[in-house]
């Protein structure tokens, strides 16, 4: 630590990185950059770069798990190996383990989980850069995803820590000043001022801590507002990713069915097409033309019995059609 | 048009008694659920940019098989919920070691949702006007949140598009579309519905259903006009014509379909 600066705040009351002590780090929000998720979102607060996915509603594997009456928030907090400057050791960790269950936690009263019985909804939470705040700044990209994900919630939820150096409190500290500081306070709030997670490293006494929540939340009222500015400049870019739609062409059954389609439908439609324009109205007849031959197996007998003229008919319409056909090639 | 997006938690209206779906009520105030647009008309109600569909019972939806069960069909009905169908559902009795050959793992069909459970057990139906197996066609998928909007007011963006583009269309409430029609028809429907998708995320169409019926009028025959694609239609059209005065009745083609049944080789 000999190279520890000696002052974190200098004498204009500016700290290290140039910004005052109730100053937020610059936010950048993207919302919907996954097209697989059903919502997404890429934050950039400072130099930590989070991207959160939300999928879901969805069927929970396994099925112990599922609550009867709500649906489970899974948050899943990850940070990828090349995130911080020695190799993180990739897979889960004490410290992931536990910002993965305070996070869930900070969602679960403000989302509505009781519309979607026996689901999961799975948050994913990815650091790609971090620069201490990852846990803050992945609730703030979660709330998006969620959001983004068509996901009832009775509210924002913003997070923002607060620390202190040099004996006094600072809003969102960054890596330097959360290394070598005296305390670090992350809290997540509401929009009606909720505190839905909160946890201290560190030493702070009972008055600091009360000036430090009324400067969080302050923090938090201007996250806040960054993401409400966010989800407000997403409507009317709604374009590529979001209106993508899928189609599925629907093919011939496969032989087995086929010989069961032939005596039944398909051939009746195919008639159909034929003879009339297809209003549902003709389809309904139809079908219920169908039923009635299926039933009436005699009708059918009786048409057998006269195959020879029959066959002579069937030739000469085929030959109709296939010169129809070549005709309009 | 901004201010009828909400975002959640946003207050909507100070009587209690305005809450509509995808809002909820705090301290007798009226507050926002959902990411969305806002509708005012009756209560104050959110129309979500997206969201998974919820089955309702009488809605109806198309669904694929996943599983066959020795008495029920499973169906993915595009929800965080299957839908079962149980044999009985059949229109036609059905041993159950046939079920297969009915519909089998993969098949779709227009479905009636006839029940949803407490615990969101969502039994189908396969019975009833308008519902049956889809052997022909295509299925596209949007949002569950855009139906309304395909559907239009009425049904008129619906009938709309059924006389424009000459195909059969089905919209399912779990936001997938069966369409049959010539497959250049089928192709132009596909654009069009995508683009009314696209112009639900600009438009209040709820006050504004005649302007996207414009816009949509004029970007599609742009693009009907420049690939020529009209002349092909017309030609289609006569093509039909010809072959309903060729052909005949009904009867002669159920003796075709006499002939072609296997069972009597």
């Amino acid at each position: 630590m000999n190279n520890e600066p000696t002052k974190f705040i200098d004498e204009n009351g500016l700290r290290v990185d140039g910004r005052r002590t109730d100053e937020i780090r610059p936010m950048k929000v993207d919302i919907g950059v996954l097209s697989r998720a059903d919502g997404s979102c890429y934050l950039e607060w400072g130099n930590n770069k989070i991207i959160s996915a939300v999928y879901g509603p969805r069927e929970l594997h396994p099925r112990r798990m599922q609550r009867p009456d709500a649906a489970v928030i899974r948050y899943k907090y990850n940070m990828a190996s090349f995130s911080v400057e020695d190799r993180q050791r990739p897979g889960p960790s004490r410290r992931s383990s536990e910002i993965s269950k305070v996070s869930s936690e900070a969602f679960e009263p403000v989302v509505m989980t009781q519309f979607y019985p026996n689901t999961v909804i799975d948050v994913f939470s990815e650091v790609l850069e971090a620069d201490a705040g990852t846990r803050t700044a992945a609730i703030n990209a979660a709330t998006l995803a969620l959001i983004d994900a068509g996901i009832p919630l009775k509210s924002l939820v913003s997070a923002c820590a607060v620390g202190k150096v040099d004996g006094q409190l600072v809003l969102d500290l960054n890596k330097k000043e959360d290394n070598e500081g005296e305390a670090d306070l992350p809290v997540a709030i509401t929009q009606d001022g909720e505190i839905t997670l909160i946890q201290m490293d560190g030493h702070l006494t009972e008055d600091e801590i009360k000036q430090a929540m009324e400067l969080v939340k302050n923090g938090c009222q201007q996250i806040q507002q960054i993401q409400r500015e966010a989800l407000l400049k997403k409507f009317g870019q709604y374009e590529e990713a979001d209106t993508e739609i899928q189609s599925v062409p629907l093919t011939k059954k496969s032989s087995k069915q086929e010989t069961e389609s032939v005596d039944t439908e398909s051939s009746e439609l195919i008639s159909g097409n034929i003879l009339s324009d297809e209003s549902s109205e003709n389809r309904e007849e139809q079908e219920t033309d169908t039923l009635d031959i299926l039933e009436d197996e005699t009708e059918q007998s009786e048409d057998n019995e006269d195959d020879s003229d029959e066959e002579d008919f069937f030739v000469e319409i085929v030959r109709n059609n296939t010169e129809g056909e070549s005709d309009d090639q | 048009m901004d201010q009828n997006i909400v975002l959640p938690g946003q207050l909507l209206s100070e009587n209690a008694e305005n809450s509509g779906s995808g809002t909820y009520v705090k301290d007798g105030k009226v507050y926002s659920l959902l990411y969305g647009i806002l509708d005012n008309k009756k209560k104050v109600t959110v129309v979500p940019f997206s969201g998974k569909y919820i089955p309702v019972p009488k809605d109806l939806v198309i669904g694929t098989v996943m599983e066959v069960t020795p008495s029920n069909w499973v169906f993915d009905i595009n929800s965080p919920y299957v839908g079962l169908m149980h044999l009985s559902e059949y229109p036609a009795r059905i041993d159950p070691s046939k079920m297969t050959d009915f519909l089998d793992v993969g098949d779709s069909a227009i479905l009636q949702i006839k029940d949803v459970s407490m615990s969101m057990k969502v039994e189908l139906t396969i019975t009833g006007r308008n519902l049956k197996t889809l052997n022909e066609g295509r299925i596209v998928e949007i949002k569950s949140t855009r139906v309304p909007y395909i559907i239009g007011k009425g049904g008129s963006v619906i009938s709309m598009l059924k006389k424009k583009f000459n195909c059969d269309i089905f919209v399912g409430q779990n936001g997938r579309i069966w369409i049959n029609g010539k497959d250049e028809d089928m192709d132009y429907l596909e654009k069009a519905i995508k683009l009314i998708v696209q112009k639900s995320y600009y438009c209040d169409l709820n006050n504004n259903n005649n302007e996207i019926l414009q816009l949509f009028e004029t970007e599609s025959s742009e693009q009907t006009g420049s690939e020529g694609s009209d002349n092909s239609q017309s030609e289609e059209k006569s093509f039909r014509k010809n072959s309903k005065n060729h052909d005949t009745p009904e009867d002669t083609c159920r003796k075709i379909d006499a002939l072609l049944d296997p069972s009597h080789d």
